[in-house]
């Protein structure tokens, strides 16, 4: 079984969500002796036009053990074409970017989620004409590769995946790991939407990383039920090394970790700390991140006179993330509405007792954390005051937490996917 | 040849629900209960279960007379609940009382562990619900049986001091191992406590099984179980059936024709010649205990581990459990109504039960039917209505501590009086707490808050 995945980042540049998930997913394909031709954009900034390049692969550096690296590799190889393709873009923050460069104001680099990633705007003038030479390219592979299976992660690389499909007649299979109406609300970009719609409909399976999100594909977008799959995400924890930190403030620490954009709910963790503060003055809350609500929070904040027990640490990258983690006594995901949502998992690994939203998917997978809905703030007030105050319930939580993460595995993600590569390769057959 | 012996035992339990109690109502709100779900699903419950059962059970007790017997336990608490919101309930129950033919029997008045952390309040607990049996049902109990029929050679031991002579109990694979659950047995340390102990499969082809339309035994009727009773019982004594009185038309609906099983349940027994309906207490002391069972752990008929893990599993429900029983001897010497009344509410091991995080995969599932979302919600939900209880035994014990104090400088003729009115019920504290249950039940009122 050979899988042509057209995928996000790679070691050891690996950041956040998409392309912590395509790594994971793939190794544990690779466990599964599935083959995987990995291809993904890859913003060089240069100027070669050659379209295909393969990477040696010993330029690849990564810290697994040695026998699963080399295992890992020779299932996979890896192809990268220059591209500005980045995840989480909007067709709005391209332009911005290409404008900008073509401005000539020297922005070489943007910051998406937690990487850094070189931007030089020489490929496509738009998002969407950049997506479609990307396609270009992508079926040139397909047609000089032999596979049988492709696999697209996220709305960027769904036209790639189709226009794959059309050289080879090979079966599709899109993941979505967040959808228009995640990012956006109810205010949805057209013509986001229109791909994500063109990628599903042409799609012979759609795998979702959540039920909720497998919801969102039927209804809002139309598909099918038979043809939408719920695979969800794990996480690998096998490169985690375990930091011994002393927690340096007395009070037990709050925090909430993520960007400060609408969709993480960041309004009521202030509302709920508000709340908890009247009755536990000896707390303090933490709000690690970024986002355009940021300003509005640090105000409202202030309004509620709490300041002086609220902190802002501003964006968080690699290991302060896991020191926020050390110091923290609970963690806190209030998101309004979030496909997965990986980072409850960090927590918990760091044996941190964590409240969700029952609006993630990650909410599916785990039974020690504390579910509560984004909007109720007393509960959510409540419940971080159970934590605060009564130690066994910090303990159970902690403790079982820690177990039920540590069992949230990509092999069995693998497992699914595999099964799912073999039903749509027998259909087409 | 003595005849073989049925032992028809039946567990009524209506649980008190607790409300949704946030942090913020702690020190404001001391109302703890959810009248509108206990009103409701106690009467729900009296008019798909109790009431229809209690009526079919009384038809066949007049036609059968003395050949066909069952045993009770409902716990004080639950008759509360009856007495406020279903007293009809009552009043069925003491209509099949009056045949002669039905056992009461004991168990702890809130459904509590109580004996597994305050002996002295596990004895008031079957004290008050012996007494409150006594009251309404005229009668005096000999049998016991704990929540959940948990049993241990400790708890043997106490209640045979108490002057109770037979056990119900778990027919447990770990401490029957190859012995038959069709005998009577005796406990390990004093050998008058005879124990019954429930027939597991035979309970379960019932309880778990009945309705299930894939069972390849489906459907069971009466005559086909008294066959299967028959087999069981023809080279032992008794056949012991205990089932939570749910089995009748709450675990199994009407439409799975589990009343008409049971109209048609005594004549199928019946009609073989050489077994016969008894009571517990009847059946102990016709059959001879044919060995002590050694019982050094407690188990329960909870789960597939029959033990107590479901109530006393994790740090959460250790915590809840001691955290309440801690300020027990105060309550009990402040001696104030609305203090006793909660403690006795809040001793109920459901909400123990709620916090339990073993079965999480069957959570919500509806053979564990619970109010809470996870674990985690009952634990925080329960903790803040301890929490603020505490408080108020705290704050109360200052206020009773004052006045005593304080009319001494200023009146000191009322002194003696005051100090004897505080100590005299200390001194007879068995004794008032009866009081209050009589005059509890008398007013048929459980709270007005």
């Amino acid at each position: 079984m050979k899988v042509l995945m057209f995928g996000w980042e790679f070691p050891p540049h690996i950041a956040g969500g998409l392309g912590t998930a395509c790594l994971g997913l793939t190794k544990g394909l690779s466990r599964q002796n599935v083959e995987v031709l990995f291809v993904m954009p890859k913003a060089s900034g240069d100027e070669d036009q050659s379209a295909v390049k393969i990477i040696d692969a010993s330029n690849v550096e990564a810290d697994f053990h040695a026998l699963e690296y080399e295992n890992y590799l020779r299932n996979i190889q890896f192809l990268g074409i220059d591209s500005n393709l980045v995840p989480y873009l909007d067709p709005e923050s391209f332009e911005y970017e290409v404008n900008e460069y073509l401005k000539g104001r020297n922005l070489k680099s943007t910051i998406s989620y937690k990487n850094k990633y070189n931007f030089s705007g020489k490929y496509g003038v738009n998002l969407m004409e950049e997506v479609a030479r990307y396609a270009l390219v992508a079926a040139s592979i397909a047609r000089d590769q032999s596979f049988d299976v492709i696999h697209a992660h996220d709305w960027l690389t769904y036209a790639a995946g189709i226009a794959a499909k059309r050289v080879s007649g090979k079966p599709l299979v899109i993941h979505v790991h967040a959808t228009e109406y995640d990012r956006s609300g109810e205010n949805i970009n057209q013509a986001v939407y229109d791909m994500e719609r063109m990628g599903m409909m042409a799609a012979d399976c759609v795998v979702t990383v959540s039920n909720l999100t497998r919801n969102i594909v039927i209804s809002r977008y139309g598909i099918s039920p038979q043809k939408v799959v719920t695979v969800h995400n794990a996480v690998d924890f096998q490169s985690y090394t375990d930091l011994n930190i002393e927690k340096s403030v007395r009070e037990k620490v709050v925090t909430f970790l993520g960007r400060i954009t609408f969709q993480k709910g960041p309004e009521y963790f202030i509302e709920a700390a508000a709340k908890v503060l009247k009755y536990c003055p000896n707390t303090r809350f933490v709000m690690a991140g970024n986002g355009d609500l940021m300003n509005r929070s640090i105000r409202r904040v202030a309004q509620l006179k709490i300041a002086s027990r609220f902190h802002f640490t501003g964006f968080l990258r690699g290991q302060d993330v896991q020191k926020m983690f050390a110091h923290s006594d609970i963690y806190v995901m209030p998101s309004v509405s979030e496909p997965f949502g990986i980072s409850p998992l960090e927590a918990m690994r760091s044996g941190v007792p964590t409240i969700i939203s029952k609006q993630s998917g990650v909410a599916e997978v785990l039974q020690h954390a504390i579910k509560i809905n984004f909007w109720d703030i007393d509960e959510l007030a409540n419940s971080i005051y159970g934590l605060l105050t009564y130690p066994a319930m910090a303990k159970v939580a902690g403790k079982y937490g820690l177990e039920e993460v540590n069992t949230l595995k990509w092999d069995n993600a693998a497992v699914k996917l595999k099964k799912i590569y073999k039903e749509v390769k027998n259909v087409e057959m | 040849m003595a005849k073989k012996t049925i032992c028809l035992y039946f567990e009524v339990h209506q649980p008190v629900r607790l409300r949704k109690y946030q942090f913020f109502d702690i020190g404001k709100k001391h109302d703890y209960y959810d009248d509108f779900e206990n009103r409701v699903s106690t009467q729900n419950m009296a008019n798909s279960c109790y009431l229809p059962a209690n009526r079919i059970l009384l038809k066949l007790l007049k036609e059968y007379s003395t050949r066909f017997k069952v045993a009770f336990s409902i716990p004080g608490i639950s008759l509360e609940l009856f007495q406020k919101y279903a007293p009809e309930v009552i009043k069925s129950f003491q209509e099949l009382a009056k045949t002669g033919c039905v056992e009461f029997v004991v168990q702890s008045y809130s459904h509590s562990l109580s004996e597994f952390i305050d002996e002295v309040e596990f004895k008031q607990q079957l004290v008050r619900n012996a007494t409150l049996i006594k009251e309404l049902f005229g009668q005096t109990p000999k049998t016991f049986r704990s929540t959940a029929m948990i049993y241990s050679d400790h708890i043997g031991e106490l209640v045979a001091k108490m002057g109770y002579t037979t056990v119900l109990t778990e027919g447990a694979k770990q401490i029957l191992g190859w012995k038959s659950p069709n005998f009577v047995y005796a406990n390990a340390i004093n050998p008058k406590l005879k124990l019954l102990l429930r027939n597991v499969d035979l309970c379960d082809d019932i309880t778990l099984r009945f309705g299930n339309r894939a069972w390849d035994q489906w459907p069971l009727t009466s005559d086909k179980y008294a066959q299967w009773l028959a087999t069981s019982v023809k080279d032992s004594d008794v056949v012991n059936l205990f089932f939570n009185y749910k089995v009748f038309g709450a675990y199994h609906k009407a439409d799975t024709g589990i009343f008409a099983f049971w109209e048609h349940f005594p004549k199928a027994i019946l009609s073989h010649p050489d077994i016969e309906f008894l009571t517990p207490t009847e059946a102990t002391k016709k059959h001879l205990s044919v060995a002590p069972l050694n019982v050094p752990f407690p188990i329960s008929w909870a789960d597939e581990e029959r033990d107590v893990t479901a109530w006393l599993g994790n740090e959460m429900q250790e915590e809840a459990f001691e955290d309440l029983y801690k300020v027990r001897d105060l309550v009990t010497q402040i001696d104030d109504p609305d203090l006793n009344q909660d403690f006795t509410y809040l001793q109920e091991s459901d909400n123990l039960y709620y916090m339990c995080t073993k079965l999480f995969s069957t959570y919500g599932a509806s053979k564990h039917h619970t109010p809470y979302s996870s674990p985690y919600e009952a634990f925080i939900n329960y903790m803040n209505i301890v929490s603020d209880f505490l408080d108020r035994v705290d704050r109360k014990k200052e206020e009773v501590s004052s006045k005593k104090v304080a009319p001494k400088t200023v009146k000191a003729k009322a002194t003696p009086k005051a100090v004897k009115a505080k100590t005299e019920p200390k001194a007879v504290k068995a004794k008032a707490d009866t009081k209050a249950v009589k005059a509890k039940a008398a007013s048929k009122v459980v709270k007005g808050r």
